[in-house]
């Protein structure tokens, strides 16, 4: 009875202490970045919905309301069905590459005894370079006479690809180019998770006769791991569905639309024919999408960390 | 044991080698003479040194001041963002007022919202303010961070209030011990924040692209990009030599403070 009469005793006390707290402090502390906030972040997000219901063309002083008018143009439209289809095709191809050869690498990496820091480095290389220059650089290593894959091929037998000119091998071409940037990333990650998995988890696996690497990766590593990879598996999803440079400096979206993706449509609304209200809707399905995914990745962070 | 770590080593030299292949052939290129780089003999190493694609890249493709304009920028930036998320973050952390929980809740949403859905209305406010082609347009719309803010929260948390309290004590003011005691003793996640503020715009290329038209107002990316899509497409050894100098200056940073890279570019990398 007492214990009770205390509780909410207390409970009366901080409920009157929350009174007191007053609305607001330091509001000059606050306001330079909140300031920011709202109106490089915030209200531009909403304008972008609000836009993506309207008509409105860069350099014209009026516009109308017009409903999913934008969405149901650009859900009709065969070039946005390319686009989206070929960023989800691209999608297919980037995430499980990414996935499988960023956990081989860390894999390999935390099972030597010596020169771990070493190799990590070396494969995060790519991640702090500016992939605009190594695309440029890409370009001309797959150039279709003078580039260096094209002497490999034919010091092959081979007959030379134009990797960045042909549509059967475009997409691919830039996925690959983009991976080759974040693989050291996604390595980084699955070592950080492959660090914790308690080694007496392996002693333990191995008295109970999985003797083979094979068997102790099934059996320990990769039920482990889950957090971990689920993790990953998010960020190349969101990294995939981000992809813009490559496209842009390299094919702007061709040959014939083959390597259109979904935000080098939205800059060409936007910026090259100036159809606000289009770009606005594709930016607000674009938002969609990344905010599911976002939302996702930070519950499974969460997890991540606390696993850590 | 030993002969499984030797094979690990040999498969992950291969790969490194694949994976680090376009920065050798880049640098090997880029002092190269003409003749050379269409020779199809593949070379690694030049016959003849040549400095003059660099002397190109300087005064034909302006390189330099991409250089200058990437530096200007990003420490720009950086020093904006410190200025405003570190107090904020200071209150947010330490302080109790009913309008916390909102606040913290604004910032965490901005953290949802990518930089590509804010492009439009942002470019229509910085050609209102009549900033096209200008640095400072460049710079304004990322003077702050909401991922600093909520970055540097979690870490001035952890500061015991003993330690504040004893300062207050001394009679040091709350700016200064804000500034004398909280942000030294936060050191490490100021300089992974600071590293990944960095990379993200010195790479930056689809906001540059957006506001920035004339060759002298480029950031690097951007000035590449430019460089390669004009004359530049069949002047390799310069554009080598220029794709050389963008990538340099971050990869030795790197080289450098391997540890403070890997942990700002992904504990903070959760917002890519």
């Amino acid at each position: 009875m007492t214990a009770t009469a205390t509780i909410a005793g207390a409970a009366n006390i901080r409920a009157a202490a929350a009174k007191r707290e007053p609305l607001i402090a330091k509001p000059l502390y606050l306001a330079p970045a909140f300031f920011v906030l709202f109106v490089f972040f915030l209200l531009p997000a909403i304008a972008t919905i609000a836009i993506s219901f309207t008509d409105w063309q860069l350099g014209r002083a009026d516009f109308s309301f017009v409903g999913a008018e934008n969405y149901r143009a650009l859900m009709a439209s065969d070039d946005f069905q390319i686009s989206l289809v070929n960023t989800l095709w691209l999608n297919l191809f980037v995430v499980p590459l990414s996935f499988a050869i960023s956990l081989a690498l860390a894999l390999a990496i935390v099972s030597v005894s010596r020169g771990r820091a070493f190799w990590q480095t070396v494969y995060f290389i790519p991640v702090t370079s500016n992939l605009v220059a190594m695309a440029v650089v890409w370009d001309y290593l797959l150039h279709p006479e003078l580039g260096f894959a094209a002497q490999l091929w034919l010091s092959l037998g081979l007959t030379p690809v134009n990797w960045l000119n042909d549509r059967d091998f475009v997409l691919y071409t830039v996925g690959f180019i983009s991976s080759w940037q974040l693989i050291g990333y996604y390595t980084v990650l699955f070592i950080a998770g492959l660090s914790n998995i308690p080694s007496t988890l392996y002693e333990a696996a191995r008295i109970d006769g999985a003797s083979s690497p094979w068997d102790r990766f099934w059996q320990v590593t990769w039920p482990m791991l889950g957090p971990t990879s689920l993790f990953v598996l998010v960020i190349t999803v969101i990294k995939s569905f981000q992809m813009f440079d490559v496209v842009k400096v390299l094919t702007e979206g061709g040959p014939d639309k083959a390597s259109e993706i979904i935000l080098h449509t939205l800059f060409q609304e936007g910026f090259i024919f100036f159809r606000m209200g289009v770009a606005a809707a594709i930016a607000t399905i674009f938002f969609a999408v990344m905010l599911f995914l976002t939302l996702y990745q930070m519950r499974l962070f969460e997890r991540f960390v606390h696993y850590r | 044991m030993r002969t499984r770590d030797l094979i690990t080593h040999a498969v992950l030299a291969i790969g490194a080698a694949f994976m680090l292949f376009p920065f050798v052939w880049m640098v090997s290129l880029s002092f190269k003479e003409e003749f050379e780089i269409y020779d199809p003999s593949l070379n690694l190493i030049p016959k003849t040194w040549d400095f003059a694609n660099y002397v190109e890249a300087f005064t034909y493709g302006e390189v330099g001041s991409f250089l200058v304009n990437g530096l200007a920028v990003t420490l720009s930036i950086l020093a904006l963002q410190y200025l405003t998320i570190i107090p904020a973050a200071y209150v947010l952390a330490r302080k109790n007022f009913r309008l916390n929980g909102p606040l913290l809740a604004t910032v965490l949403g901005v953290l949802l919202i990518p930089p590509q859905v804010t492009a439009i209305p942002v470019y229509i406010m910085v050609s209102g303010l009549g900033l096209i082609d200008t640095l400072a347009a460049l710079v304004i719309p990322f003077a702050t961070s909401a991922f600093g803010i909520f970055l540097l929260r979690q870490s001035f948390r952890t500061i015991p209030q003993d330690l504040l309290d004893a300062a207050r004590v001394d009679g040091a003011s709350e700016f200064r011990t804000l500034w004398a005691i909280i942000v030294p003793n936060c050191f490490p996640t100021l300089a992974a924040f600071g590293i990944f503020s960095i990379v993200v715009h010195w790479n930056d290329f689809f906001w540059p692209l957006l506001v920035v038209r004339e060759l002298e107002n480029a950031t690097p990316p951007l000035g590449i990009s430019i460089f390669a899509s004009d004359e530049g497409g069949n002047d390799v050894g310069p554009m080598m030599a220029s794709a050389t100098l963008i990538v340099l200056p971050l990869v030795v940073a790197f080289l450098l403070m391997r540890r403070s890279f890997i942990e700002g570019l992904t504990m903070t990398g959760i917002k890519g």
